[in-house]
Parts: structure tokens; C-alpha cells; sequence
């Protein structure tokens, strides 16, 4: 009884924090540890000494904001931020204009082959990526691709798709092409959750089925039109895989074509991670506030609204 | 999001640093004694067959020695290099690694690979000067025992030529007179093209003419990427790419093999690998290639430049180096060896005499038209310059992809390109503490 008694209060207080115990140790040990590994990386560098040849002449020495200053400094980054930027201003809203068009379409109550429909859209976004930009990659290729075969038979111009100005729609292509699906989805599903009675209501009062998809379904789905831009402009600050594939077939992307690509090939190719590692801190921190800046003010718009 | 696998490369770089830090405790747990006793090694390499090449040793002279080797396979070239850096790193190497000549600079300078000069007895003997001086720097030290070597040739459809009315340049300028003439006769036909994505070609052609992009003077390292013979260079193909001679299209692409197989490019500066490359690339074609001498800068020289080529190198982080050095010299020394290596992994081997004994006294079969195919190819690799690899290859060869990737997309300066290479090299090189002069 005694012992009991004692150990009890102990138990209890002890409890929620055993609890917690796993996941506090899993997201140390797998988020907060390799982050402020990077971070702290991204702070030292590299110092030889002589030929560098010799046993310990290189070591690892503090660089304080060396590699921020040269990050930032560095045009090669910029550009590729530029180049991202013009490839999601392409990306982005073709590609959920699509997603909502097609959900809309999916939704409305005159489809036929609904179900067979919504998965030969989705079906490109369980192809992987890499996959997708290959096969694509082929499609782009003049002397390989069917496409130009037909141009040609035809007698039509045959733009080439992987320089200048249409490289970046033949890379918005891939992921417009692969993402879609996905994001429709998402769009769909918020869809079918409205409820019957507003349609009814809407139908009472004479509205055509274009003015219940602009005044009451496009609203009602708000949110996750919101959800589906924040995954997008995600994505499409770490574009990577599309640029990487495309770069073997084409003089036009280089390896540093986006920023992440750049921290690839600082780290993987020139075995410098200090550098890659500030790069990989900044385009985090970019991204961190673009997407919730993006978020907080979609938020304020959508509680101004609510207190109208 | 085609893109959410991604997500985490932010991490992810750091990651495998600290996987590797996280492994250092329970890595290389082999065990700690001297060479008694038996010893197992690990040896990563990328080359194809190579697993067969080891269980030769592994049944024969291995198990008289107690020696046990296990074969990892690699993915080939930088990729390799940096995890070879991050296992060092962390302590938990290999015991043996295949590296390219030119990454060898840069393992010894981080401290990756070993000395074994006392280890390797007399397979010096084995290997031509200019092999051999690859794999100790200069030193007094050997960082590797050379496996193959890429002596640089001209490939050409023997057949196409014929019908073109064209000769097998000796010189560079008979090469751009080939190529001229061709497109005259041939509008939608190139002679070959000139590719941005291999920056082992052009560093070949450039020591072919004489360069020399790094060595050393006392405790620093010279680094001339864009001396008068690399300019030479740069300057020759950036003038055919310019009047449309040849095409600037790079090559290992679907539409280059097309290319290639039906006769759009018909000859391609390669090196003694090529009918490997070509058996995939251009099936339709075997029998029809022919190989020759690269051209000349003038027609008194007789030297050429090599492409490729790799050698076994020892970790410091081996805990049986004497073992480890004793796989190295007998896998690209011995007889049996170097035939199995020749059999199973296709290599050309650096040790002279493998070069025209065994599977090298018949030529490959996509050449099977061509009798003394490695005859000649052995007379050529005897030719091949000497070559000056530096501590940062890699960021070198980085800069050669941007920097000529855009000057042949608009047939621009290359001259220009090639200062692009040489600043970011020097300014990597400082920016490492490298006391560099110019």
C-alpha cells in the first residue's frame, strides 16, 4: 500500500514526458540535428596549407559569413533565383488553373466516364519525376522525337524546345504535365465535401451552372486553392529534377540553372559542402518566408472576409 | 508535387555528412590487429565485372594469403570522389577505391589515400613513365597502381569517307579542311561535333598540345588552364563551331547516337574505349569505322592526349594497407588478372605488356575489320603526353561544362570561356588556402 502510494505521484508526473520521450528524440535527432548540422557547416570551411598534399594539411577552420557573403554575392545564384522565378510564374498558374478547371469539370453533374477520367489525369503524378523529364526529354529531341517527325511531314516550323525562351515552357511542361493531377485532386475533394443543399438553394434561385461554379464553388474551395498554391510555390522554389535531366541533352541548362542545383553541384561536384551548405540555409530561409508569408497573408484575407 | 522528393535535399546534403559522422563510431569494425591472420577488404569500384575479377582472386591467390576481398559497386567518376571524401570523413572508407587519374590530387590532398610505395614491390616495371608519374604526383610517393588508360584516337566511317571523297586528316589543320570539305559536299552532314559535357575530352586534347594546367613550384601550385596551348585549343574548335564547320550538339545524347548511327556525324575524337561506346551507340555501323592516330599540331609531332583511364588506390583509413596494396599490383599486374579485367570489364589495361597480349591480340568485334586494331592502339599509347593533374579537377571541369556549354550554344569566344575556367579554378583554389601563382 505504502509503496504504491509514494510511487504514484511519481508516475503520473512522469508520464507525459515519457510520452513525449520518442518523438522529442526522433525529431532531435532527424530534424534538429541534421539542420543545425548544416548550419553550423555552412559557418566553417576549408583551410590547406602549402601543396596541400601532405598528411593533415587541410583542415577545417571557422569562416563566420564568409560563405553567406559569397552566396550572396555570387550572380550564378541570383540568375538561377531569376530563372526559377520565370519558370514558376509559367508553372504555377497554368497548372492549378488547369487542376481547378478539370476538378470543376469532374464535379459537374453532366460527366460521363467521371472515375476513368480523374485517373488518366492523376496518372502522370505516380510516374517519378525523373521518369517524366526523361521521357519528355526524349519527346524534345528533334532527331529522336515523333513530335518534330510529324512537323516535319507536315512541312510545319520546328521550334527548338530546349533553348532560350521555350526551354522554359518545355520545363514547365514536365511538371504541368505531372502536377496537375495531383493538385486536382486535392481541389476535387474539397469539391464533392460541399454540401447538396447549397446547390439546391442555388438552383431555387435560377443560377446557371457556370454561375455556381464561379459564385459558389470557386469560393467555397478557397482553401485549399490556398493549400494547392503553398505546395506549388514549394515545389517550384526547389525545382530540380526536371533541370538535371534536361542537362545532359542540351548546352542551354547549366549545372547551376536553379539555386538548388547549384547546391548540388557545390557539394557533389566540387566537394565543397560549407558553401552548399549556407546556399541550402538561404533558399531554406527564402523559402520559409515566401510560403508563409504567402500563407499569413491569405489568412488575414480570409478573416477580413469572415468579418465582413 | 513532382517535386516533394526533393523537399529535403536541403537536409539531405547535410545529412550524408552526418550519417557518415553518426557511422564513424561502429564503422571499419573489421578488427584492429596487425596483417595475421586472415583479413577481409572491401574495394569499391564502378567498373563493370569486376565482381567476377575479384572471386578470381578470392579462389586463388587470396585464399593462399588469407585475403578476402569484397567487391561494393560504385556509380563512376565525381560522384564516386565525394563519397569517398564523406566515408573518409568519417572514418569508415573502403580499403581499396578505383579512381581517375584526375581525382587522385584531390583524395591525396584531403588525406584520403595512401602512401604505398614500399608496399607495391617492383610494378613499376609493369607501366609506361608517363602512366606512372600519374599516380605519384611528381613524389617520391605512389598514391596507386594505374588499371587502364585512355589514350585519345580518331574514330572515322571508313565507308562514308570513301564516298565523301575525304582523307584521314594527319593534322588539326587537315581535320578542319575534313570538316570544311564535307559540309560542302554534305550540307546535313558534320564531320563530327563538339561536345561540352565531357570535360575529359578537351582537358586531352589540350595535353595533347602541350599543356600543362597545374604544377608546382616549392610549397606552390601554378595553375595555367589558359596557357598559349590550351588557347591553341580552345581557339580551333571554337572557330569550327563558329563557321558551322562541325556541329555543337553534345554527345551521349539519344539524338547523338542517331546521329551517329545513321551517318549524320561521321567521326568522332575518342579514345581506346570507343568501340564499347560505339557497340551501344551505333549498332547499325559495326564494321564500318575505322581507327587512326589523333591529328597533329604539326606533322613532324606524334603525340596524343588521353581521355579517361583509372587506377586502384589504398584508404588510409585501411586498417590492412600491406594486404590492400597486394590486390592493387596483382589485379592490374597479373596475367590472369588483367585478362579477366580485359574480358569481363572491358578496360584497356595501363601494364604495356597486357596491351597486346592475351584478349588484345584480336581486335574488338565492332572492329573486326580492322586486324591490328590494338596493335596500333598500343604504338599510340605509347605517344600519349605527359599529363598535370591539380588538387581541384573537379571544379574545374564544372566550370568547362557552364562555361563552354554556353560558348558552343552561341558559337561565342571560346577564348573567353576557357578565362572563365581558369578564374574559378584559381579562385576556388585560394579560396582553400592554396598559395597559388599564376
Amino acid at each position: 500500500m505504502t509503496s504504491s502510494r509514494s510511487r504514484k505521484p511519481y508516475g503520473v508526473k512522469g508520464a507525459p514526458y515519457g510520452f513525449l520521450l520518442p518523438a522529442t528524440l526522433l525529431f532531435a535527432l532527424f530534424f534538429v540535428l541534421p539542420i543545425g548540422y548544416a548550419v553550423w557547416l555552412s559557418f566553417r570551411k576549408v583551410h590547406v596549407s602549402g601543396l596541400g598534399l601532405g598528411a593533415g594539411a587541410r583542415r577545417e577552420v571557422w569562416a563566420g559569413l564568409e560563405n553567406y557573403t559569397q552566396a550572396l554575392g555570387d550572380n550564378e545564384f541570383y540568375d538561377g533565383a531569376l530563372r526559377v522565378l520565370g519558370y514558376g510564374c509559367i508553372v504555377v498558374p497554368v497548372m492549378l488553373g488547369l487542376a481547378l478547371l478539370f476538378a470543376l469539370m469532374l464535379d459537374s453533374e453532366r460527366v460521363r466516364l467521371a472515375p476513368f477520367t480523374r485517373l488518366a489525369i492523376f496518372l502522370p503524378y505516380a510516374i517519378p519525376g525523373v521518369v517524366a523529364a526523361l521521357l519528355w526529354g526524349f519527346l524534345y529531341l528533334p532527331d529522336v522525337s515523333p513530335f518534330y517527325f510529324v512537323l516535319d511531314r507536315l512541312g510545319l516550323p520546328q521550334p527548338d524546345l530546349l533553348d532560350g525562351g521555350p526551354l522554359y515552357l518545355a520545363l514547365s511542361n514536365i511538371a504541368v504535365w505531372g502536377g496537375t493531377g495531383f493538385n486536382m485532386i486535392v481541389i476535387y475533394t474539397s469539391l464533392r465535401s460541399i454540401p447538396a443543399e447549397v446547390y439546391e438553394a442555388a438552383k431555387l434561385d435560377g443560377a446557371t451552372p457556370l454561375q455556381v461554379a464561379l459564385r459558389i464553388k470557386i469560393p467555397m474551395v478557397a482553401p485549399s486553392l490556398v493549400l494547392t498554391f503553398f505546395f506549388s510555390i514549394i515545389a517550384t522554389l526547389q525545382v530540380f529534377n526536371e533541370p538535371t535531366t534536361l542537362k545532359p541533352l542540351t548546352n542551354s541548362v547549366s549545372t547551376t540553372w536553379s539555386p538548388l542545383m547549384k547546391v548540388y553541384v557545390d557539394a557533389f561536384g566540387k566537394g565543397d559542402i560549407y558553401s552548399a551548405a549556407a546556399e541550402a540555409t538561404l533558399i531554406a530561409v527564402a523559402t520559409l518566408v515566401l510560403s508563409f508569408g504567402f500563407l499569413r497573408a491569405a489568412n488575414r484575407r480570409s478573416k477580413q472576409e469572415a468579418a465582413q | 508535387m513532382p517535386h516533394t522528393k526533393r523537399r529535403r535535399l536541403v537536409t539531405t546534403v547535410v545529412a550524408v555528412s552526418l550519417g557518415a559522422t553518426a557511422l564513424a563510431a561502429c564503422g571499419s569494425s573489421d578488427d584492429s590487429k596487425a596483417d595475421s591472420g586472415p583479413v577481409n577488404l572491401t574495394f569499391w569500384s564502378w567498373a563493370p565485372g569486376m565482381d567476377k575479377v575479384v572471386d578470381l582472386w578470392n579462389r586463388g591467390q587470396g585464399k593462399k594469403d588469407q585475403i578476402t576481398v569484397t567487391f561494393k559497386k560504385q556509380a563512376s567518376g565525381d560522384t564516386l570522389v565525394t563519397k569517398i571524401l564523406t566515408a573518409h570523413k568519417a572514418k569508415s572508407g573502403p580499403d581499396l577505391v578505383q579512381a581517375e587519374y584526375q581525382a587522385l590530387p584531390t583524395l591525396v590532398s584531403n588525406g584520403a589515400v595512401a602512401d604505398i610505395a614500399k608496399e607495391i614491390g617492383d610494378a613499376r616495371s609493369d607501366f609506361a613513365d608517363g602512366v606512372w608519374q600519374q599516380v605519384t604526383l611528381g613524389t617520391d610517393a605512389v598514391y596507386a597502381v594505374p588499371q587502364d588508360i585512355g589514350p585519345m584516337m580518331f574514330y572515322y566511317r571508313a565507308d562514308l569517307f570513301k564516298k565523301y571523297g575525304l582523307t584521314v586528316p594527319t593534322t588539326w589543320d587537315e581535320f578542319a579542311g575534313t570538316a570544311r570539305a564535307l559540309k560542302k559536299k554534305a550540307p546535313d552532314v558534320d564531320l563530327t561535333t563538339f561536345s561540352a559535357n565531357d570535360s575529359g575530352l578537351f582537358a586531352g586534347l589540350a595535353q595533347q598540345a602541350g599543356a600543362k594546367w597545374w604544377t608546382t613550384s616549392g610549397d606552390k601550385w601554378k595553375v595555367a588552364i589558359d596557357d598559349a596551348a590550351t588557347q591553341k585549343v580552345a581557339r580551333f574548335w571554337g572557330g569550327l563551331v563558329k563557321e558551322g564547320a562541325i556541329d555543337n550538339q553534345p554527345m551521349y545524347t539519344p539524338a547523338w547516337n542517331k546521329a551517329l548511327d545513321t551517318g549524320k556525324q561521321i567521326a568522332w575524337v575518342s579514345a581506346v574505349w570507343a568501340p564499347g561506346t560505339l557497340t551501344t551507340a551505333a549498332p547499325d555501323t559495326k564494321g564500318k569505322w575505322a581507327m587512326a592516330p589523333l591529328p597533329q599540331w604539326s606533322a613532324s609531332e606524334n603525340v596524343t592526349g588521353s581521355w579517361g583511364g583509372s587506377s586502384t588506390a589504398v584508404t588510409t583509413d585501411s586498417k590492412h594497407q600491406a594486404a590492400a596494396a597486394e590486390f592493387a599490383a596483382w589485379l592490374n599486374t597479373d596475367g590472369d588478372a588483367l585478362n579477366a579485367l580485359a574480358k569481363e570489364s572491358g578496360i584497356y589495361p595501363a601494364a604495356t605488356n597486357a596491351q597486346t597480349s592475351g584478349a588484345f591480340t584480336s581486335p574488338p568485334e565492332y572492329f573486326s575489320n580492322q586486324a591490328d586494331f590494338y596493335t596500333e592502339a598500343a604504338k599510340i599509347a605509347k605517344t600519349t603526353a605527359p599529363s598535370a593533374w591539380g588538387p581541384n579537377v573537379n571544379v574545374a571541369y564544372t566550370s568547362f561544362n557552364d562555361a563552354f556549354g554556353a560558348a558552343a550554344k552561341n558559337k561565342s569566344d571560346f577564348v573567353t570561356a576557357l578565362r572563365t575556367m581558369q578564374d574559378a579554378t584559381v579562385a576556388d583554389m585560394k579560396k582553400q588556402g592554396f598559395e597559388v601563382s599564376r
